[in-house]
């Protein structure tokens, strides 16, 4: 469903991205490991249009978003659900506010249509009672469920996780987890978290891909990735050091 | 030399690239102001915000400049024994000059100030992007709202500081310099013309545009963590300052 090529990005004289090749399948949920500053948040930004390559190109349904501008490149939009990381809640909203946004901005619903729905969204999170809650009020966890909610509330097609559990502890971690596969199995979603959870992440993925120095170095089922022979991937996996050249270690 | 020149070289095409993207945003804003769907409620809640941030202050500074112009307005008009005309000379320089300038200095530092730091934080931490990928756009949820509450909250807070500044006036005049209630009105309402209360408010009208345009950009396009916020701030509130000047003795050359 997202097929992403060849993607080069630059900021000065700092290449992040260095041909970026990956596909995500639909109804899949896809990880993307990798090291702190490795690229993935700016891949993820392409991914829904809040920057734009070098060059490269990521296909949605069929369109390459790269070469989208306005009401076209909205329209792609509306069928994707973002989780940032650090929740990007609209801190002068309640939570109910917050979670219903996406329904009043952008549907015809009325109060009562929306009402229920911020319900029961904010229950499949387990923050029932929170409604009237602002963001400065609740822990991170909770900020996370949050931006979950908000994510899910307009059944988008496309939900990316750009480090949904950063900063949380491993019971939260877990929890968060749980979450995302539980709503995944309900809504059918196809995902893309961003993560460096080794090795909760393999329990909730269908794919992972290591992106490595700007590429992606080896993609592949939970279990393919646990066995890789890449010394990159074995040693990220293990929280060792690399050493050596590039070259011999993607090798 | 060489080093010089490059110097000048890249400040100045430095400068051209930032007042080059502030035009762009400002041609940008005025564009969503005409596109659907209008966030009314967001406007109203920034025209409320604008008034309830610096009513006081407004009303405070209005009173005490009314009240030094009626001080020192008595000591230079008693030299010429024309102290009957102390009522219009308050009058029209507050509605002319000082009203207008001096409300938008006191707006840009108590509610520009706030509205760089909310829109520079809404940028950080990712809000901005948050309404974007929302497909909602947050020039004309967040930037539009601004501008339009800033052309509308001038002119009333410049109002309000010219009232508040005339009786001020009024209080210092009669009640402390021993001048009569009837010359102190009656001579302001003889010399001040509907003109001179336009001008005021054209003047205040320009100031919120441009205030609001300089503190929403600089917020729109803070840099990255609290210090990138509070140089937004602090240039916001510099830059506007300078501009409301600048502007104030551009506008009063050409409206002369």
């Amino acid at each position: 469903m997202i097929e992403i090529k060849e993607l080069y990005k630059s900021f000065g004289k700092q290449q992040v991205l260095k041909g970026v090749s990956l596909v995500i399948n639909e109804g899949e949920v896809t990880a993307v490991i990798g090291r702190s500053g490795g690229g993935k948040s700016v891949l993820l930004k392409h991914i829904v249009g809040l920057l734009k390559p070098d060059s490269g190109s990521i296909f949605i349904k069929g369109q390459d978003i790269t070469k989208l501008k306005g009401i076209k490149l909205d329209e792609i939009r509306a069928d994707i659900g973002v989780v940032f990381q650090g929740g990007a809640l609209f801190d002068s909203m309640t939570v109910y506010d917050n979670v219903a946004f996406p329904l009043a901005e952008k549907t015809k619903l009325n109060k009562k249509g929306i009402y229920e729905r911020v319900i029961k969204a904010l229950s499949d999170v387990g923050l029932q009672g929170m409604e009237y809650k602002y963001p400065a009020e609740l822990s991170g966890g909770m900020r996370k469920r949050v931006a979950l909610a908000r994510a899910l509330i307009a059944h988008p097609k496309i939900i990316l996780f750009d480090e949904p559990t950063t900063g949380l502890d491993p019971i939260l971690v877990r929890s968060i987890h749980k979450l995302i596969r539980d709503t995944q199995k309900q809504y059918g979603f196809t995902g893309l978290i961003i993560s460096h959870e080794i090795p909760e992440i393999f329990e909730i993925s269908d794919r992972v891909a290591m992106l490595h120095n700007g590429k992606i170095v080896e993609a592949g089922t939970p279990e393919e990735i646990q066995k890789s022979n890449n010394i990159v991937v074995k040693n990220f996996i293990m929280g060792i050091e690399n050493g050596g050249s590039d070259e011999e270690r993607t090798s | 030399m060489i080093s010089f020149i490059k110097f000048i070289g890249r400040y100045s095409i430095e400068l051209f690239v930032f007042l080059g993207k502030m035009f762009i945003f400002l041609v940008d804003s005025i564009y969503y102001i005409f596109i659907p769907p209008f966030k009314f409620r967001n406007f109203l809640r920034q025209v409320r915000f604008f008034g309830n941030k610096s009513m006081i202050v407004v009303i405070f500074t209005g009173a005490f400049s009314g009240m030094v112009l009626a001080l020192q307005g008595y000591y230079a008009l008693n030299k010429f024994g024309a102290e009957a005309l102390l009522g219009p000379v308050v009058a029209l320089s507050l509605i002319r000059e000082l009203g207008p300038v001096l409300c938008a200095l006191m707006v840009t530092g108590r509610a520009g100030s706030a509205v760089t730091a909310e829109i520079g934080i809404m940028r950080i931490t990712e809000q901005i992007d948050a309404l974007t990928v929302m497909a909602v756009n947050p020039m004309k949820y967040v930037v539009v709202p601004n501008i339009l509450a800033g052309i509308v909250a001038f002119p009333l807070l410049t109002a309000v500081f010219d009232v508040v500044g005339i009786y001020g006036g009024y209080l210092v005049s009669v009640h402390a310099l021993g001048l009569s209630e009837g010359t102190y009105f009656s001579q302001m309402e003889l010399y001040v013309d509907m003109e001179d209360i336009r001008i005021g408010l054209y003047k205040s009208l320009s100031f919120g545009l441009l205030v609001t345009w300089i503190c929403t950009f600089m917020g729109y396009t803070s840099g990255y963590g609290a210090r990138g916020v509070s140089r937004a701030t602090t240039n916001a509130v510099v830059l506007s300052s300078v501009v409301i000047l600048l502007w104030d003795y551009m506008l009063g050359a050409f409206l002369l």
